[in-house]
């Protein structure tokens, strides 16, 4: 790769999950809770993409997350590109894949559900993963993907 | 903690998924008596119960519901309910108090037939099998003088059953305010009451159920004076 076109460090081992919308970067960070991790983590926002025109990127070193994990981030980055890497080199690559079942991740938006009322863990079905139509386990409320909050 | 003092809970609860959360902390069962405007499961049983008591059957009816269709608990879980016995459903309420499109939607995903009326007399309800009839009720209003202008309107009078069919009955989750004439109690139409009666009866069966306890076990127990 030439010089002016590395814009952001290779990773020896870990996961680099790319083609991030920008506006999404931080809900990614807060879902895979990477203000926890000790490893290093390289945060690349708004660098330039042909496919997108503008992406964000982010390589954490040593630290291979579960399916369970990755598959969170179908909530709001459906079409990310997931590779992980040793010894510098891609050994996988990943598709996220809508779960079904979203426990813990988003927020019931009928204050009257006993989940926004309680010390307790959110969970929705997934009714419709092509439309992200999800059911709320409690309330039964139906929520579109695109009008939901992250915990 | 109740759960260490009794065999089963009964709950009713002001939020919406207390009762399922319940059930998945309690070690006892749950029987969900209402969780804020979710569900109230109990009341549906005795519902069905009593179209199925009434009609000798739950295929293919011809059921109105008629009154408050916007916050009704009772009618929405009608629709779920009957949604695998081909109903036809006839809407009949004010603009401000119709059935929410959520649950329009929900019949035009299952195939279920419905159709809306605002207005409510004898040519309107003369086809029905069931008429489920519900209160109209001031605090549901934002406008006050909407109110005054449609809470008459909705008033089950004893001069619009002359067109009904004969199997047709009344049902009311009770409790009535003035919806229902009272001249129309003595009518073989009226079923609002032994509805009541069922709600026993169904919930009697629901407990029996939670408990483990067959009708063949009730049948054999000899300690059971009949």
């Amino acid at each position: 790769m030439k010089r002016q076109e590395l814009q952001v460090a290779a990773l020896e081992n870990g996961t680099v999950i790319d083609h991030i919308p920008s506006s999404k970067i931080f809900e990614v960070i807060n879902l895979l809770h990477l203000e926890k991790v000790s490893t290093s983590v390289t945060i690349g926002i708004n660098l330039k993409s042909k496919k997108m025109g503008h992406k964000s990127i982010l390589k954490i070193a040593d630290r291979f997350f579960t399916d369970e994990e990755l598959n969170q981030l179908s909530v709001v980055t459906p079409n990310v590109s997931l590779a992980i890497i040793r010894d510098f080199e891609v050994v996988e690559k990943k598709q996220v894949k809508m779960p079904d079942e979203l426990v813990g991740i988003i927020k019931c938006d009928n204050h009257k559900c006993i989940t926004n009322n309680e010390p307790m863990q959110t969970h929705f079905h997934v009714l419709d993963k092509e439309k992200g139509i999800l059911q709320c386990r409690y309330c039964n409320r139906e929520v579109t993907l695109n009008d939901v909050k992250l915990i | 903690m109740v759960s260490n003092y009794a065999d089963i809970i009964v709950m009713r609860h002001y939020l919406e998924g207390a009762a399922q959360y319940a059930s998945e902390v309690s070690p006892v069962p749950i029987v969900n008596a209402g969780d804020g405007a979710n569900q109230h499961p109990s009341q549906t049983m005795l519902d069905l119960y009593s179209i199925y008591k009434t009609q000798g059957t739950l295929e293919d009816l011809n059921i109105y519901l008629v009154g408050d269709l916007k916050y009704g608990r009772t009618v929405h879980s009608i629709i779920t309910a009957m949604r695998h016995f081909n109903p036809t459903f006839h809407f009949i309420a004010p603009d401000e108090l119709a059935m929410p499109d959520y649950y329009k939607m929900y019949c035009k995903k299952y195939n279920i037939k419905f159709f809306e009326h605002q207005d409510f007399d004898s040519h309107t309800i003369a086809d029905a099998d069931i008429l489920y009839m519900t209160r109209v009720q001031r605090e549901r209003f934002t406008d006050l003088e909407e109110y005054e202008r449609v809470k008459d309107r909705y008033l089950l009078k004893k001069d619009m059953l002359f067109r009904a069919r004969a199997n047709m009955k009344i049902l009311h989750p009770l409790p009535r305010v003035n919806e229902i004439e009272y001249s129309i109690d003595n009518t073989p139409y009226a079923y609002y009451f032994q509805q009541a009666r069922n709600g026993l009866y169904a919930r009697q069966a629901l407990i029996c159920d939670a408990l483990g306890i067959t009708l063949d076990d009730i049948k054999n127990d000899k300690t059971i004076i009949s």
